[in-house]
């Protein structure tokens, strides 16, 4: 029902020049403007993480603007990214020692998105010159930045591939091949299934807009995602009062272990 | 139904939990156990990561000893002054136990830690168990009487300090309870289990107390070690997730109650080699999962190196 409400409303953007203007990023038009440009919305700006929150869906969409007519000659290809907080992450490895598996090594890296998700409009090597992708940052590998402090290891490679795998297996880190699609070179649109396992924080959302591989103009927005209500009190109690919350799960967990005994007490 | 737990910050299924709790609430009843050793594996299992499993396994052994220490008292089987003095030891070891908790934590070893401990203590106390059980099934079936226990005195009877605990009917020095107390303590903080099932064995073979006050005399004493344990995780590492606590709690309760009722039509040595291979099990498990090479050799955790 929303979904369709919100594809309707993509499709209505290019009729609707007014709306456009509004939703142009600034940085684009400040300098000399592009003569493409991405036109572009998101279907929600924030996302609240309630008790029975379960994942949720973003839709990113947009249209191409243009002042001249269409080169024809280059092939137009859309990049869609969806970016969480960036948080250090310490990467270990077991191996065997007196006959048991234990951590020996590990590799700290600095700021690594705790989610990370790609749609491309096709093959991403096909489509993403890679001197523009190690600029922007792009493709999932690249998300990752620095290494946090001296690495003590031979080979840090196995530990930021082992990140990327397990990221990926957990659903956090996602490359959709074919994701965004384009509609007549002008109209495109991605869906993102966020897990349930999010983490609070702004959600960095980048279109990248191409032809043969070159950048020709990008948008930025961010999605805020918070705990809110039950959750959001809870948290900021237990972090901000921590004595006052333990002693409220203390008294939880006795009030819980009187009350079973005297209501089963009764109905004996 | 999903839930998401506010701290542990994810997302699982609540009737997943609610079982999780029962199931453990009913071997608690049914054996008469705090039932921790099986919670925190179990959270581990389910994707909580160990810290929050930790911690909020603490908050709901605090739950189900409440109730069991209040039916003890209505039976007069609980030896204050004795818990108080294991309490002492166990507030000293659990401040222990937090510290080494941390410093495990930041070198990357807490799990291979509290997969030891569960290991080595469920593997021998099991094993106790099973003999002990089995030898007096054994002597059932032959018909002969069960033998009185000697009063041995060994160098335990020559320290000083000593105390008389009139509702254990001992004259002892307060030292072995107080490090049968630490070393408690120490273990409830690494394993987030109120430590019954080493606390009770101890206090029958080392401190000699008798078997009716040592059930009471151990819930008295870890409802408050366990509480503790609770407070200084909640303040020092804000790891304990109420909503996640409070679950497992309304689970517990019904299942321990279900479980006493079911224990009602067993035999007490039944039971006992029933719980014994459970711990064993338990033991086994997470011992083969040390052994065994790990599916996955990287691990990763969110948060720096300390």
């Amino acid at each position: 029902m929303i979904r369709a409400t919100l594809l309707s409303l993509a499709l209505a953007l290019t009729s609707l020049p007014a709306m456009a203007q509004e939703a142009t990023t600034p940085d684009a038009t400040a300098t000399k403007a592009p003569p493409e440009q991405i036109v572009a919305g998101l279907s929600r700006d924030n996302i609240g993480i309630t008790t029975s929150f379960d994942g949720s869906q973003i839709l990113i969409y947009g249209a191409v603007k243009r002042e001249a007519p269409e080169p024809t000659d280059e092939k137009l290809a859309v990049i869609v990214t969806l970016e969480g907080p960036l948080g250090p992450v310490t990467i270990r490895k077991k191996s065997r020692e007196f006959g048991i598996w234990v951590n020996t090594a590990s590799v700290g890296v600095a700021a690594a998105p705790s989610y990370y998700a790609v749609a491309t409009s096709g093959p991403i090597e096909e489509i993403l010159d890679p001197r523009v992708d190690t600029q922007q940052r792009i493709s999932i590998p690249l998300a990752m930045r620095a290494f946090s402090g001296p690495i003590e290891v031979e080979d840090s490679k196995p530990f930021t591939e082992a990140l990327l795998r397990i990221r990926e297996r957990q659903g956090l880190y996602e490359m959709e091949t074919g994701g965004v699609h384009i509609v007549d070179n002008t109209l495109f649109r991605a869906d993102f299934e966020l897990p349930a396992n999010l983490t609070e924080g702004d959600y960095k959302t980048r279109i990248f807009l191409l032809r043969d591989g070159k950048l020709v103009d990008q948008y930025q927005s961010a999605i805020e995602v918070r705990k809110i209500g039950l959750e959001r009190w809870l948290y900021t109690l237990a972090h901000q009062k921590a004595a006052l919350y333990g002693l409220l799960s203390l008294a939880l967990a006795v009030f819980a272990g009187w009350a079973a005994a005297a209501i089963f007490r009764f109905v004996r | 139904m999903q839930i998401y737990l506010p701290i542990a910050e994810v997302s699982v299924n609540m009737f997943t939990l609610l079982g999780l709790g029962g199931i453990v609430g009913l071997l608690s009843g049914l054996f008469g156990v705090g039932g921790g050793f099986l919670i925190t594996p179990l959270l581990f299992f389910i994707g909580i990561p160990p810290s929050v499993a930790v911690a909020t396994g603490a908050n709901q052994v605090v739950a189900s000893s409440v109730s069991g220490v209040l039916a003890q008292l209505k039976r007069k089987a609980v030896d204050i002054p004795m818990g108080l003095v294991l309490l002492v030891g166990g507030i000293l070891g659990s401040a222990g136990g937090i510290w080494v908790f941390n410093l495990l934590t930041q070198l990357g070893q807490i799990d291979l830690a509290v997969q030891l401990c569960y290991v080595v203590f469920l593997g021998l106390i099991g094993l106790l168990m099973l003999q002990e059980a089995v030898r007096t099934l054994q002597k059932q079936r032959r018909g002969t009487g069960v033998r009185k226990k000697r009063v041995q005195h060994t160098w335990v009877h020559k320290l000083p300090f000593k105390f008389k605990f009139r509702a254990s009917g001992l004259y002892i020095s307060v030292i072995p309870p107080l490090l049968v107390g630490i070393a408690v303590g120490v273990l409830a903080a690494i394993m987030g289990v109120g430590g019954g099932f080493i606390m009770v064995p101890a206090m029958i073979y080392l401190l000699n107390m008798p078997t009716k006050v040592v059930i009471g005399t151990s819930l008295f004493q870890i409802l408050f070690v366990s509480a503790f344990t609770t407070l200084m995780h909640a303040i020092t590492n804000q790891t304990v997730d109420v909503m996640l606590a409070l679950l497992l709690i309304v689970g517990g309760v019904v299942g321990a109650q279900i479980g006493s009722r079911l224990g009602a039509r067993l035999k007490a040595e039944q039971l006992r080699i029933l719980l014994a291979l459970l711990v064993i099990i338990v033991a086994a498990k997470l011992g083969l999962d040390l052994i065994l090479r790990p599916h996955d050799l990287f691990s990763i955790t969110t948060g720096g190196e300390g």
